[in-house]
């Protein structure tokens, strides 16, 4: 059962109409939000809590849990929301429709949000190739003040809130929070060790929520349609509606708002137009943007679209970005490609990855083409594994995933290449 | 406190402590690159990652708050496999040049690697190359070697106060270096060389030259300037070819000053190595007896009043002590150590000393800087006042010229004396305020009545109380206060010995004056260890023996006696100096009471109690808050002593070295096009 449209949070995805504040307000953003506020700090984290939503941002981690770490008394500091729209993870693109077609679900959700954390102001890090995007949003927060929505007494709430959008400058590593707080900060984005957390110590030493776009966006409709409505969609603990971004081998590549768990073959056939070349056609999908491991078409077959059911088959949703590769696909030049990216986005601060990445990187190039030997492979698994856990963020652990997932999954194939390279240039020697 | 297991050895360690501190509590040594006790966290290299009970991943040790309760483990398979694993990855892109490095057999990275390397690499791609980058004539880099670690990036920003290195580019391409090439200006970029745990910053004076194993390694101090900065000369044959800090957590830390570090090829040069007595006008060679024959001659021809001495910069206690009593024996008491006319009250040793002590930097909350440049006077001592400043809530005031980069934030109060008193509120607010009074400051016709005013001020400001005690004089040389201590003040001041108060002059290292005010008809016996300009308006030369040719003991600026040990013998035929004394006043008769060292020390200890409790200080509250005597101020602008602060002193002057950083830091010549 495909989710209707009444009950899509972005009305607007697509931007068949205006994004501006009016038409907004008739798409019922902004629809008596003193009213929600008014319900007072713990019930609103109490219905995020209820909700069971889950960080879109990649890591999933439960939204109302996240705000409830916020200080209930300051103790002199203030408390910060900051948006992370630095949305760098190659294949998704849900954000950027979020921002520029329908913004003041966003605008919305930061103030509904920095008021259920007790923040004093809001601070929107939008990746620096949006530019046009973030003409949009800072139109929308302008408006926003305009109409009396933010600032002082923000929307007749009595509460005060001011947001503020700050323009990245393009690494992928300040999309990490910690990197992301010191990027705002104006420093070299490089992620921070944990602990103390962002909720202890944060932006300019003060207690800091970091969420993500899509997750502040949905808030919103979910305190108005209610926890129950949004935890109907999806299994148990994978409640809710989530964009998905459908792309590669596909006929009609897309984002849509899509309940959780939808099994992975009915998302792609039902809204993407199927594979290119029908489904037996299919090679395998990268679930969840470029951090996830691959699956191969037989887990493709009837894999559902949601946090747990991925990680039984040692992948993850991620951020939701659906990578289809059919079988003309080289996927190991593909997974190559992965790991130049990750090689170019390590920050340089800890040892495995600023040195790993690169090592990896050059094996991968070299399994491209076959120039390797058998128990290469087993070397760059473990060296993938060295990597993996030893780091202060993520992104080493989501730069070796891809390798790890094509290892698992292809080593034939990359057995196979290695032999047809040996068996070339011997050829080529004898000749 | 909280109760932590490492390896099931129980410790308490303080709340907030890492779990490396509590491992090092328990004995455990945990391999580390990037952690330094003195600098903030970075937790990047991941050497130091230990199990944690219920953590799912080793966690960095030095970055990881204990919890009460929490059990860690230091030597389990996870552990080792997981710093073997950061290992292969320092290595594979480090051009494992040990036999050419001049970190060699002294690098933290080859130490780890015997622990944690494997004997072949699996890595067989192409290794990463880095340029070398030129940060001036005392720091070398290999950047081939840099792990980066950023302990040096930190170091500067942090401990230096100049924050000019950092880190470009990302990932694999990280370099280390200042962006835009330049020479380092820190005084203490001598200590980069130490904090780096691999050879991609080493010495350039020192590239190429030795192995640590093959150095003599002799424990000394640094006198170049009067923190007394505990060092170690290394040394091979006869021939210093390094000096490097020892911790002294009261004095210098584990830090040291550029001109200390690097100015020992100066040792070398322009040395006075045998004696020399002027016949006709000149100069010319002689030997031990002709030079004392010189001098007996010409001194028991006069009168003892008419017979002076003067004390410099670099003369240690012993020497100094020993010239007094010869004096004494010749009936003379013309001594004067203040050698560049400082006018330094010595009838409380609170006058002249720094009573907070290094130490006590850390617990004062309000500074005020009176006539002193303390980054190039004292450069650690600077750093432990930046540190304190780190800390925040310390305001500091500076009354000097205008554009003195202290490397922490000074309110600018003025440029002469009348200034001080703007700074009084905020020192009045303060519970232990603090002044320094720079020895420059008093080189100055109203000096005295400067020493006064900023007494009159401690008091007036709360500064001196009985367990406070925040007046401070800076002195810029480690012989100076010795001679302070041994009241080396009396009879005929400085000046009017020069001007034809005496007919003959014994000056002990004494060159701090410019030896034109002498007058014509003085008689001048110079003894030290360099030529420089004051040997050449000499009489008689007795070559003596510079700081790390003699045991001897040095003051510094806290009133801290610190001893000095012989490291090489003195070039030629040099001696030490309080031997030369007493060799001299044997054979004229008027001999010594003492023998060796044993005999002088104890002298020295009878004269005065500092000496009694070597490397101690006694740091009390001020018990009599009468000031030294004034006279009349007047608002002329202070004047900093050191102009070059490569090149403060006669070692310094004769240095290549520093010869080279003048040249690199001092005033640069202006373009043709200007």
């Amino acid at each position: 059962m495909a989710l209707s449209d009444k009950d899509r949070i972005f009305q607007n995805l697509y931007g068949f109409h205006d994004w501006k504040l009016p038409a907004a307000r008739m798409r019922g953003c902004w629809d008596d939000t003193a009213a929600i506020l008014a319900r007072g700090r713990d019930a609103i984290i109490e219905e995020m809590k209820n909700s069971g939503l889950r960080g879109r941002g990649g890591a999933g981690f439960p939204t109302g849990m996240k705000w409830s770490f916020m200080p209930k008394q300051s103790d002199g500091r203030p408390s910060y929301l900051v948006v992370n729209a630095d949305e760098s993870e190659p294949g998704t693109c849900k954000d950027r429709d979020i921002i520029r077609h329908d913004p003041h679900t966003l605008v919305e959700g930061c103030l509904i949000a920095g008021f259920a954390m007790g923040a004093v102001a809001g601070y929107i890090y939008i990746r620096g190739e949006y530019y046009n995007e973030s003409v949009v949003l800072e139109a929308a927060i302008a408006e926003a003040y305009e109409a009396g929505l933010l600032g002082k007494n923000a929307a007749g709430s009595g509460y005060d809130f001011d947001l503020y959008v700050h323009r990245g400058a393009g690494a992928y590593i300040c999309g990490e929070e910690t990197a992301l707080i010191e990027s705002l900060e104006g420093k070299k984005g490089m992620p921070r060790l944990k602990p103390p957390f962002p909720a202890a110590v944060g932006l300019y030493g003060c207690p800091t929520t970091v969420n993500n776009v899509e997750t502040i966006a949905v808030v919103p409709t979910i305190l108005r349609r209610g926890a129950d409505w949004f935890a109907s969609f999806g299994r148990p603990k994978n409640s809710g509606t989530k964009i998905f971004c459908i792309q590669g081998h596909v006929n009609k590549p897309c984002n849509v708002e899509a309940e959780m768990s939808i099994p992975m073959r009915e998302l792609i056939e039902r809204y993407a137009g199927g594979v290119r070349g029908g489904w037996d056609n299919l090679l395998c999908v990268i679930p969840g943007g470029s951090s996830t491991p691959l699956l191969p078409k037989h887990i493709c077959d009837d894999v559902l679209m949601d946090f747990d059911a991925l990680r039984e088959h040692r992948s993850g949703l991620g951020t939701a970005a659906v990578i289809v590769m059919d079988k003309s696909t080289d996927v190991i030049r593909a997974i190559a490609r992965l790991s130049a990216f990750y090689k170019h986005e390590s920050c340089g601060q800890c040892t495995p990855c600023r040195e790993g990445m690169g090592w990896v990187k050059r094996m991968m190039d070299r399994m491209v083409t076959g120039d390797a030997e058998v128990d290469e492979i087993d070397v760059l698994d473990n060296v993938t594994r060295r990597i993996e856990g030893h780091t202060i963020c993520a992104l080493a652990d989501g730069g070796v995933w891809p390798v790890q997932g094509l290892i698992r999954h292809f080593r034939p194939l990359m057995e196979d290449r290695i032999a047809a390279f040996k068996a070339r240039s011997t050829r080529l020697a004898a000749e | 406190m909280a109760k932590v297991t490492v390896d099931g050895i129980e410790v308490e360690v303080p709340n907030g402590a890492s779990v490396l501190q509590a491992c090092e509590a328990a004995g455990k040594e945990v391999p580390r690159f990037c952690y330094h006790e003195r600098l903030s966290v970075a937790g990047n290299c991941r050497m130091c990652l230990v199990e944690v009970e219920k953590a799912p991943k080793p966690v960095a040790s030095c970055a990881y708050p204990v919890m009460d309760g929490m059990k860690v483990f230091t030597d389990t398979a996870v552990v080792r496999q997981a710093r073997r694993n950061v290992m292969e990855f320092l290595l594979i892109n480090h051009p494992l040049d040990c036999p050419i490095c001049d970190q060699g057999g002294e690098c933290d990275l080859q130490d780890q690697a015997y622990a944690y390397g494997h004997d072949k690499s699996r890595y067989g791609e192409a290794k990463r190359a880095v340029k070398d980058k030129d940060i001036g004539p005392l720091v070398k880099t290999v950047m081939n070697r840099c792990i980066q670690c950023t302990r040096c990036v930190r170091f500067s920003a942090e401990v230096a106060g100049t924050p000019e290195l950092g880190g470009t580019n990302r990932g694999e391409n990280m370099e280390i270096g200042t962006y835009v090439e330049k020479a380092l200006t820190s005084e203490l970029s001598g200590n980069l060389i130490d904090i780096c745990p691999v050879g991609a910053l080493t010495s350039r004076p020192y590239a190429f030259v030795s192995r640590p194993w093959e150095l003599s390694k002799t424990d000394s101090i640094d006198v170049l300037d009067a923190v007394g900065a505990n060092i170690r000369v290394d040394a091979r044959g006869p021939e210093v070819l390094r000096i490097i800090p020892r911790i002294n957590e009261a004095v210098n830390e584990e830090w040291m000053a550029d001109r200390g570090r690097f100015s020992f090829d100066g040792l070398k040069r322009r040395r006075l190595d045998r004696p020399w007595v002027k016949r006709d006008g000149k100069l010319v060679a002689a030997t031990w007896p002709e030079a004392f024959a010189a001098i007996a001659t010409k001194l028991a021809a006069l009168p003892g009043d008419r017979i002076g001495a003067v004390a410099g910069a670099l003369a240690d206690a012993e020497s100094t002590l020993a010239l007094k009593d010869l004096m004494a024996a010749y009936g003379s008491n013309n001594l004067d150590c203040r050698d560049d006319f400082a006018a330094i009250d010595t009838s409380r040793p609170d006058f002249f000393r720094f009573n907070t002590t290094i130490a006590g930097i850390d617990e004062a909350d309000a500074l005020l800087i009176i006539g002193s440049d303390v980054r190039r006077e004292a450069p650690v001592l600077n750093a432990r006042i930046r540190t304190r400043w780190t800390a925040g809530k310390f305001p500091v005031g500076f009354v000097g010229p205008r554009g003195v980069d202290l490397t922490y934030p000074a309110q600018h109060l003025g440029e002469g004396p009348a200034a001080i008193q703007a700074f009084a509120e905020t020192l009045k607010a303060a519970q232990k305020p603090m002044i320094i009074l720079g020895r420059g400051a008093l080189q100055r016709p109203d000096g005295a009545a400067v020493l006064a005013a900023a007494w009159a001020l401690a008091e007036q400001t709360g500064a001196l109380t009985p367990d406070w005690h925040g007046f401070n004089l800076l002195h810029l040389f480690g012989g100076q206060v010795g001679a302070l201590e041994l009241g080396f003040v009396t009879g005929k001041p400085l000046a009017e010995m020069l001007a034809g108060g005496v007919d003959a002059l014994w000056l002990l290292n004494a060159d701090g004056f410019d030896p034109g005010r002498i007058a014509a008809s003085t008689f001048v016996i110079y003894q030290g260890h360099h030529g420089d300009a004051m040997a050449a308006r000499a009489d008689v030369i007795l070559p003596g023996a510079a700081y790390t040719e003699k045991d001897a003991t040095w003051v510094n600026t806290e009133g801290r006696a610190q001893r000095g040990r012989l490291a090489i013998f003195p070039p030629g035929e040099a001696k030490e100096d309080w031997r030369i004394l007493r060799a001299y006043s044997e054979g004229v008769g008027r001999a010594l009471p003492y023998d060796d060292t044993g005999a002088i020390r104890a002298r020295l200890a009878d004269a005065s109690p500092i000496f009694a409790r070597v490397g101690d200080v006694l740091r009390g509250g001020c018990a009599d808050t009468t000031g030294p005597v004034g006279g009349p101020l007047t608002d002329a602008a202070f004047v900093l002593p050191i102009p070059v602060y490569h090149q403060a002193d006669v070692i310094s002057r004769a240095s290549d070295t520093m010869a080279q950083c003048a040249a690199v830091y001092g005033p640069q010549p202006a373009m043709a096009a200007e």
